[in-house]
């Protein structure tokens, strides 16, 4: 449930689910969501502009010429999540290279973490994880949760540039650099796949909010024979 | 090539398509965009009988020197700008904002600098032969996303332009001048008590300046340091246009078109939607005058502000 609904500004509703981030919450911010997005598809609701799902808030942002704060809260309010959901979320392999050259932070992953690379390794790619959010840039995706004994801060002094593919840890997340970019996170391997496919006009998303990801790890000569 | 296009003989500082702006991708982390100064943009159109949200060209600073080829068109310029139109015999004229004029085949529009406002907006009649990418004409040259590869103009680019026909139709005149004063309404943001006391007092009380850091995505403001005294990193989430948001180093940051969809610095207030297009605006070295009012009142104004340019919109001459 909810716990707080306030404005932002005179144009944004402000849904806080609660202080805490796990996949429970997060999985009742995404439930909001999809219902809404799913009111929105039928134009059964009328002017929200966005809808922001991120780990424990949803922020709708609304045309003031169109409706304001006060109705659009009636409707959340009154809104029967549980009839209108539509279980939308896939399950998505991810394959990653952790090679040198591609996995950058090893060294300083062990040093800060005292496990050796293959260790880091194995706890890593020995679970499922979560889709928190999609976003910061188009399409990266929020990941979560890392294994406890690989929890880690970011890096003191960010990267420039980080190149496309590459995934990172920090704290309890994992996430993927959709294009090249500025960042911060622990880089531990990187993917072939297409993770946001900017000429894909209909869905340039792979991973979306409550979707499921599975990391296997490949060679290489894997990398660099992949072809989707 | 037979078709109408204008040649870009010099491609200004940022010289941008834009339109209304691009919604419902903010969950996959692509923003709005759109025109910074969204009135402006649809005086624009509207002057030249197009739709409200047909693509326009969007110039700051310095803008575009133009060259029309293949056609005759009608265009116009809303915003606070000085631009001339070379004729063909070279004879310069001197152009006037919201009002139409009419280009022959191989004049030139020369746009050569907005005045006392960072952004300024040229049309052309029928509009730009331009594709939408997700829905919107607008480009984010951060994110590379929209027309033109998501890139900005560049000399030797070309604009397509749809209709090389005049039609024999009157276009409006607007009598419009941009509201100039630094006083920018703001409502309390969700982390509004992150501040100090004292700073918040200073934060809604004192003189804040535009720094030179100031783009599509945001603007930094430089102004005294504002004191945190919960934590200055929140757990990420959402973000909209006109969030005016606090980092470490106590200095504001208002984010604008182009802004990122989650951060996670504390959010002191937010700019009212009236007073969105004002601030776009304002140019470095300007002074900004925080005014706190509530929602209801944020309301009201908005409602005034959206009647006023309703009236612009559905006036005839």
């Amino acid at each position: 449930m909810i716990k707080n609904i306030s404005n932002l500004g005179d144009a944004a509703i402000y849904c806080d689910f609660g202080p805490e981030v796990n996949e429970a919450i997060n999985s009742n911010v995404i439930n909001y969501f999809n219902c809404l997005s799913e009111l929105v598809k039928t134009k059964s609701i009328s002017g929200i502009d966005n809808l922001t799902p991120s780990y424990n808030k949803l922020i709708i942002s609304f045309d003031l010429r169109i409706t304001n704060f006060s109705k659009l809260k009636k409707i959340i309010e009154n809104l029967d999540v549980k009839k209108n959901i539509k279980e939308n979320n896939q399950k998505i392999d991810i394959p990653v290279c952790t090679d040198d050259g591609y996995g950058l932070d090893f060294e300083r992953l062990s040093e800060k973490l005292n496990l050796p690379k293959e260790e880091i390794l194995e706890l890593y790619f020995g679970k499922e994880y979560f889709c928190y959010m999609t976003g910061f840039i188009a399409g990266m995706p929020f990941l979560g949760n890392i294994d406890k004994k690989i929890r880690c801060n970011r890096l003191e002094t960010p990267r420039v540039k980080v190149p496309e593919g590459s995934v990172g840890i920090t704290e309890q997340f994992a996430n993927i650099y959709t294009f090249e970019s500025p960042g911060g996170w622990n880089i531990i391997g990187k993917t072939p796949k297409k993770i946001f496919k900017k000429t894909d006009l209909k869905n340039p998303v792979l991973i979306k909010p409550g979707d499921k990801v599975n990391f296997y790890q490949i060679s290489k000569e894997e990398f660099l024979k992949f072809n989707e | 090539m037979n078709n109408t296009y204008f040649e870009i003989l010099r491609a200004g500082i940022n010289t941008t398509i834009q339109d209304v702006g691009r919604n419902n991708l903010y969950h996959i982390g692509i923003t709005a965009s759109g025109a910074m100064d969204q009135r402006n943009y649809q005086f624009v159109n509207n002057i030249l009988h197009n739709s409200i949200n047909d693509a326009a060209i969007e110039f700051a600073y310095q803008g575009p020197l133009l060259k029309l080829n293949n056609g005759n068109i009608n265009f116009a310029i809303t915003g606070d700008v000085f631009f001339n139109i070379i004729r063909k015999d070279s004879k310069i004229e001197e152009g006037e904002c919201y009002q139409s004029y009419t280009l022959y085949d191989g004049e030139q529009i020369d746009i050569i600098s907005t005045k006392k406002t960072v952004y300024g907006y040229l049309s052309v009649s029928g509009g730009f032969d331009i594709p939408q990418v997700w829905g919107s004409y607008s480009v984010n040259t951060k994110a590379e996303v929209g027309p033109n590869n998501g890139r900005k103009f560049n000399v030797k680019d070309k604009i397509l332009i749809k209709e090389k026909v005049l039609k024999n139709i009157k276009f409006k005149k607007i009598d419009y001048e941009s509201n100039l004063d630094n006083i920018v309404r703001v409502i309390k943001g969700t982390n509004f008590d992150y501040f100090s006391s004292k700073a918040q007092g200073i934060f809604l009380n004192e003189m804040y300046s535009v720094s030179r850091l100031a783009d599509r995505m945001g603007m930094r403001l430089d102004g005294p340091s504002l004191e945190n005294i919960n934590k200055t990193n929140i757990k990420s989430e959402g973000l909209v246009k006109g969030v005016i948001q606090v980092p470490a180093d106590g200095k504001p940051i208002i984010l604008l078109s182009d802004h990122g969809t989650i951060g996670g610095y504390p959010k002191i207030a937010v700019v009212i939607s009236a007073d969105l297009d004002k601030v776009a605006q304002l140019i470095p070295g300007k002074n900004i005058q925080f005014k706190e009012v509530n929602l209801e009142e944020a309301e009201k104004i908005f409602k005034k502000h959206n009647e006023e340019t309703n009236r612009y919109l559905n006036e005839s001459n």
